[in-house]
């Protein structure tokens, strides 16, 4: 019945070379980098549309972005509860909201992510507009006239001349385009000036992009057309970051938001950049022996998103082993911390860390309130998870309103296992006192922070969603680590008495 | 530093020395090779193991009624001989938690064990909540089982607050190895349960004599509550008491095996719950690993041919193998252990 150690072992040996051969496998024959050097650069935007409702019908029209030479769509959504949504493709891309009637302060959110795409698999081609005949008044035609001749004398074609042309406007030293200004903002400046050379040229909105601000403005920028040939030029900080990335909230011409019904109404854009090892080019490799090959790249977008949390539990499964039989911590719940990892995996660990402590504290004094009323025990639980979902809905409505974001995503938390939790951890205050508690908590929210760092490791994510051969190498370590006979380190202190009594024992014999 | 570190812990090699078995070596070599899964439930679930210790003739304190639907809880005191004291079990339950002992009843009163009457509703409510599940293993639904009381032995009672002392005695194949008894104090509750700050009084198998005392893993020398000296704990008619625990290895089949005991003034050793998963700090009791012992148990059973030893005689030899006063002795009486780690 019972197998020798070293039949465990083997075991083990097996699992890891296999492993470890699958994995040199995908490496050399399927190409799939070792490392992620090949990160892409994503930007997650979000536009919000505030405006001041008075009961009528509303109407909301935002211009909305799509696909460019530089960006490439990955996802939109939107979020206005209660709002019938609406996306409109003919020409320009808008999405329209409405609803019947609406009171008080409104909010609309439009969230995209545009993948950074430095191969320019879109070229930057377009039907140039028509060049408008240019009247110019009387004091400001000499100044356009001189900013015109001196930049074309040192330009070749429209986009060094448009280039030239900027570099002059934003100089505050220069009087001629001080005089211009003073009469023309910047990007019709430049516009007028480009036509008045015969170089078509239109005035579009977009984004300067920058990691993690928040309450931007859309800001104009010029659009220079060189043949069917455009580039994008910004009137305003052309010498102050060369390496500066626009993105294009509108491809043609028009206005961005339009409200009807309400009033007071503005739209403010966030945006977020993130690293992330590209998946595109493993993709188009894996599709051909996806079988054989087990990889994930083979499934559909949707299911592989599922799978890059999925393959990083194996990881929290192994933390949570070591954690019990080489320290010996308790845990309330033997893989609860892992799910808590989970949790704080998809909002970040500080504010999952708050949340979670906040939950379970306000769930043990309802859970308390609810002792008195004398319930049948399913009953209790059932209570305790509604309350939980209130908690949980009142943190997401006070961090929304407070600007948080992260608290929208406390609904991730696995609910019924909160609810399980503050159960469990109010029976074991009832019986064994605030100490134990206090220890079996703090040991889950211990294994699901050192669950969380190990899961967090992008080097981790790319490797085990990349070469699953590995999950059998976490395997082979959690069978070792099942087969130690050894003291637990919490062990070393709970029989030390023993070894000193020894000894005590010998000094006296 | 060190030196300083050395005092809080142990070294692994020390803790070899002195023999102490650890949580993971436990779970894998006693429970895991000796106590198939499949018999857990004989002694997990409290009212099988009290059936199954009828049919064997083992002591057990009477079963008075078993509780097993929420239609029962509002009339229990049917099954009850009125006015006497009951205690309330969950058959299911672990470390004695949802253990209600009233100790007189009046009219639709009831005193606890502290002494504090509470209301008829109040008991309701406990055997409700134990039969949805409040105290078993995983959540499971209960079943209530009430039997009749424990009346503390007169030779105990300076030696525990409120409760009754219980004596846990581990069973290696059918060996008693260890024995320790678990006095309660006002930080338990008067529970005797060690986690929430009972004593544990390592007896001597031979002698039946106290051998050491601790309480939260550490030593101590008097009650706490009572101020009793605990060196002085003596348990009289011993043999009975490891010849009760030996005979739960006949009955239930588990190769490691806490039996928890109790003397009661009038019918002497009760058999009160087992536990297939006993604790380890029973060896803090005793200052004594459990290690060596268990060896030099796998080395007689190896010698012993034929039938297996009947109870009488397996508490004879481990009376005589793991006497604390002549400890030297153990090795001169069996080979040294040839085992390689």
């Amino acid at each position: 019945m019972k197998v020798p150690r070293s039949t465990l072992l083997w075991t083990a040996l097996l699992l890891i070379s296999l492993g470890l051969a699958h994995s040199t496998w995908r490496h050399w024959v399927h190409q799939v980098p070792l490392l992620p050097g090949s990160q892409a650069q994503y930007w997650d935007i979000e536009a919000r549309v505030e405006l001041q409702a008075s009961g009528n019908p509303v109407q909301v029209r935002l211009a909305i972005p799509e696909s460019q030479p530089g960006f490439l769509m990955q996802s939109e959504h939107t979020a206005s509860p209660g709002y019938g949504v609406n996306f409109i493709e003919n020409g320009l891309r808008h999405v329209e909201w409405s609803i019947r009637g609406a009171e008080g302060l409104q909010w609309l959110y439009y969230r995209t992510q545009f993948r950074v795409d430095d191969q320019q698999l879109l070229a930057a081609v377009d039907q140039p507009p028509a060049i408008q005949e240019q009247l110019w008044e009387d004091p400001i035609e000499t100044a356009a006239a001189q900013l015109l001749r001196r930049s074309w004398q040192e330009s070749a074609e429209g986009f060094s001349l448009a280039q030239a042309l900027t570099r002059r406007l934003s100089d505050t030293s220069n009087e001629n385009a001080g005089l211009l200004l003073s009469e023309l903002a910047p990007e019709e400046a430049l516009v007028r000036l480009l036509n008045e050379a015969q170089v078509p040229a239109r005035v579009l909105r977009g984004l300067r992009l920058e990691d993690g601000r928040r309450n931007q403005r859309l800001q104009p920028l010029v659009q220079v057309f060189q043949d069917h040939e455009w580039r994008l030029y910004d009137p305003v900080n052309a010498l102050e970051e060369p390496g500066q990335r626009y993105l294009l909230w509108q491809q043609a011409s028009g206005p961005v938001l339009e409200v009807m019904g309400a009033k007071d109404s503005q739209v403010n854009f966030s945006m977020l950049s993130t690293r992330e090892p590209a998946s595109g080019g493993v993709h188009a490799l894996a599709a051909g022996d996806a079988l054989l090959n087990l990889s994930i790249h083979s499934l559909p977008i949707t299911e592989q998103a599922v799978f890059r949390t999925l393959m990083l539990l194996p990881v929290g499964a192994l933390v949570v082993v070591l954690l019990r039989v080489f320290i010996g911590l308790k845990t309330s719940g033997t893989f609860m911390p892992v799910l808590i990892a989970l949790a704080f995996l998809e909002m970040s660990l500080l504010p999952g860390v708050i949340t979670f402590l906040m939950i379970v504290a306000a769930g043990l004094v309802i859970r308390q309130l609810l002792a008195y009323l004398n319930l049948l025990l399913v009953a209790r639980v059932g209570a305790v998870i509604v309350c939980v979902i209130g908690l949980i809905a009142l943190m997401s409505v006070v961090s929304f309103h407070a600007g948080i974001s992260t608290g929208m995503q406390v609904t991730l938390f696995p609910m019924i296992i909160l609810a399980w939790t503050i159960e469990r951890m109010s029976i074991l205050w009832e019986e064994e006192g605030a100490r134990e508690v206090f220890v079996q908590g703090a040991g889950s929210l211990l294994t699901a922070i050192v669950a969380f760092l190990a899961m967090d490791q992008s080097l981790m994510r790319y490797w085990l969603f990349n070469f699953p051969g590995l999950q059998l190498v976490v395997m082979a370590l959690i069978l070792i680590a099942g087969s130690y006979t050894g003291y637990r380190f919490v062990e070393l202190w709970r029989f030390q008495p023993l070894v000193k009594e020894k000894g005590d024992r010998k000094d006296a014999g | 530093m060190l030196a300083k570190l050395s005092r809080y812990f142990a070294t692994p090699s020390q803790l070899r020395q002195a023999g102490v078995l650890g949580m993971n070596q436990r779970n894998l070599r006693c429970i895991g090779s000796y106590n198939p899964r499949k018999l857990f439930p004989l002694v997990d679930d409290k009212l099988q193991t009290k059936l199954l210790a009828e049919d064997y003739q083992l002591a057990i304190p009477q079963l008075l009624a078993v509780i097993r639907s929420q239609m029962d809880v509002k009339r229990f005191e049917r099954f009850l001989p009125s006015g006497q004291g009951f205690a309330i079990k969950p058959a299911k339950g672990s470390g004695g938690k949802g253990i209600l002992i009233i100790l007189e009843s009046r009219g639709n009163y009831y005193r606890k064990a502290s002494g504090q009457w509470v209301s008829r509703q109040k008991v309701e409510r406990h055997l409700s909540n134990l039969i949805s599940g409040l105290y078993s293993l995983g959540g499971n639904p209960d079943v209530a089982i009430i039997e009749t009381l424990i009346e503390n032995s007169p030779e105990f009672k300076d030696f525990t607050y409120q409760g009754v002392p219980d004596i846990r005695v581990i069973v290696y194949r059918g060996y008693p190895v260890m024995a320790m008894m678990r006095l309660s104090t006002q930080a338990s509750d008067g529970k005797a349960n060690l986690h929430q700050g009972a004593i544990g009084v390592g007896i001597d198998l031979a002698s039946g004599h106290a051998v050491q005392a601790v309480q939260h893993d550490r030593p101590v020398k008097e009650h706490p509550d009572t101020g009793k000296n605990l060196n002085e704990l003596k348990i009289s008619d011993w043999r009975s008491m490891l010849l009760l625990a030996s005979r739960c290895y006949d009955m239930t089949g588990l190769g490691y095996l806490g039996a928890d005991l109790v003397r009661d003034a009038r019918q002497g050793a009760l058999l009160l719950e087992l536990n297939a998963r006993p604790g380890l700090a029973i060896q803090l009791a005793n200052t004594a690993g459990l290690s060596p012992r268990l060896k030099i148990l796998d080395q007689w059973i190896h010698r012993i041919k034929g039938p297996e030893q009947p109870s009488e005689d397996r508490v004879a030899v481990a009376q005589k193998l793991f006497a604390e006063h002549d400890a030297a002795e153990i090795s001169i009486c069996v080979d040294q252990p040839h085992h390689v780690e």
